[in-house]
């Protein structure tokens, strides 16, 4: 490939699954007990954040020669915070629907340590190009687990995904819950989310056990 | 980084710039975009109220408004007055709907008199009284309109919210929350006002009995389940007068 080179590709890959924000870098922990109960959720959120992060990393690293040093995270917390309320402020103008399913989100992505994480650790020391490719390479990392672990929430606690009764009617009694299958509430509060990233991490230290620190 | 970056002045002048530009980038954008800002909260004012009552494209599982562009009209043919009940007094005003509930309610809390809001609508030969509803959830903000009969039973509900958890709280907006008001009873058969309670195990998850004051909660939205009663109740308990009144 002639437009990414191998270097750089690997910028993508690596954040897919050897150097994942969320199950290796312990990452946007927050946001992801925070919203994903429900698989359209995490999709929204892994969507903005791939915007705002391939953005971001675009204009921290265009003027990484120039931010002092002594303020770099106040200056980094500022340029994300600017873009996340222009984009606001023009959805609410042009695509008033669709600001209102996003402005729950608009919070989370401003506090989002991957966001914060990337702009310290790559975007201030490397080009655009790179840094584009690093914002997104992190935020489908991010993306992955996200849906993965909205995936079993919202199918073992509400037993739908997206919103459709894969399971049957819990009230009508059809399909499982027949049998007398009973969705699991627990699914649905914000601890389970941290046990399923803890399986999830489990799952892939024992597929890669390089991945295991000594001690 | 370069030496020149380093020291304190540059520092300074970079954070006084940095702070001059986005300040007044943001300032710029956000008064440019006010009037379509506004003009969008208008016609979603409509749209909600017009939901209320039943005036909306829903299909089996989706709460959809009317579309932006038919709102006004529809609005206009659909809602034959809006009153503005001011302790006794009760007026016309083409603008109630536009009334802020909140500041009404700072008001109400002062001791000035509260305006309320009350839309009646007609469809299908039959009236609608909508009243809006404003309180507080888990995060933020939350509101909504029902529309009642002049019995004060809902005929219909729309919620919404500014910051609530999705997935969780953030449903009160699903149909399947909604929809369950349909039919319930504000009012108690001496024509006490009861409200709706938003109740766990409440053993009637289908929603058959609607004079039990009481809808099915959603799980792991408690706190904003409890602000929706609590709204229902301190907002809709202000116009029991309106509908005495309405008897003979």
């Amino acid at each position: 490939m002639a437009l990414i080179s191998k270097k750089d590709a690997a910028l993508i890959k690596d954040p897919f699954l050897d150097n994942n924000p969320i199950t290796i870098q312990v990452l946007g922990i927050c946001s992801a007990l925070a919203i994903t109960a429900e698989l359209k959720a995490s999709i929204v959120m892994s969507v903005s954040v791939l915007f705002v992060l391939g953005l971001g990393n675009v204009v921290i690293s265009l003027m990484r020669n120039i931010i002092p040093s002594k303020i770099r995270i106040i200056v980094q917390l500022i340029v994300v915070a600017t873009l996340v309320i222009i984009v606001d402020l023009v959805l609410k103008a042009f695509a008033y629907e669709l600001s209102k399913t996003l402005s729950v989100f608009v919070g989370l992505i401003i506090t989002n340590c991957i966001i914060m994480g990337r702009f310290e650790a790559f975007a201030l020391g490397n080009g655009p190009w790179r840094s584009f490719l690093d914002g997104i390479g992190n935020a489908v990392g991010y993306a992955v687990i996200l849906i993965a672990v909205g995936f079993f929430r919202e199918l073992l606690g509400s037993g739908t995904l997206l919103g459709f009764k894969v399971l049957g009617d819990p009230i009508e009694k059809t399909g499982l819950y027949a049998i007398g299958y009973e969705n699991n509430g627990f699914m649905l509060l914000s601890p389970m989310a941290l046990i399923v990233v803890g399986i999830i991490i489990w799952i892939q230290r024992t597929k890669n056990t390089s991945l295991i620190e000594e001690n | 980084m370069s030496k020149k970056t380093d020291s304190n002045g540059y520092t300074m002048i970079f954070a006084v710039v940095m702070v001059l530009v986005v300040g007044s980038l943001l300032a710029f954008m956000a008064s440019s975009l006010k009037p379509n800002i506004k003009e969008n909260q208008r016609i979603e004012k409509q749209q909600n109220i017009l939901y209320a009552m039943g005036v909306n494209e829903n299909d089996e599982s989706s709460a959809t408004f009317v579309s932006t562009s038919v709102a006004g009209e529809e609005f206009k043919k659909y809602i034959k007055k809006q009153l503005v009940i001011e302790g006794d007094q009760i007026t016309e005003s083409e603008d109630a709907y536009l009334i802020d509930i909140k500041k009404q309610q700072a008001n109400a809390k002062n001791g000035k008199t509260r305006k309320l809001p009350l839309f009646v609508g007609e469809k299908d030969g039959k009236t609608f009284y909508v009243a809006p509803i404003y309180g507080k959830g888990l995060w933020d903000a939350i509101w909504g309109y029902v529309s009642m009969d002049e019995n004060m039973v809902v005929q219909g509900a729309y919620f919404d919210h500014k910051g609530e958890t999705p997935g969780l709280g953030a449903n009160i907006k699903q149909r399947y929350f909604m929809d369950d008001f349909n039919g319930e009873h504000l009012l108690t058969e001496s024509g006490d006002f009861k409200g709706i309670t938003v109740a766990k195990g409440n053993n009637d998850p289908k929603n058959d009995d609607k004079t039990d004051y009481e809808v099915d909660a959603i799980a792991g939205a408690t706190i904003t389940g409890d602000g929706v009663s609590a709204m229902i109740k301190s907002d809709l308990s202000l116009y029991v007068p309106y509908f005495k009144s309405l008897k003979p």
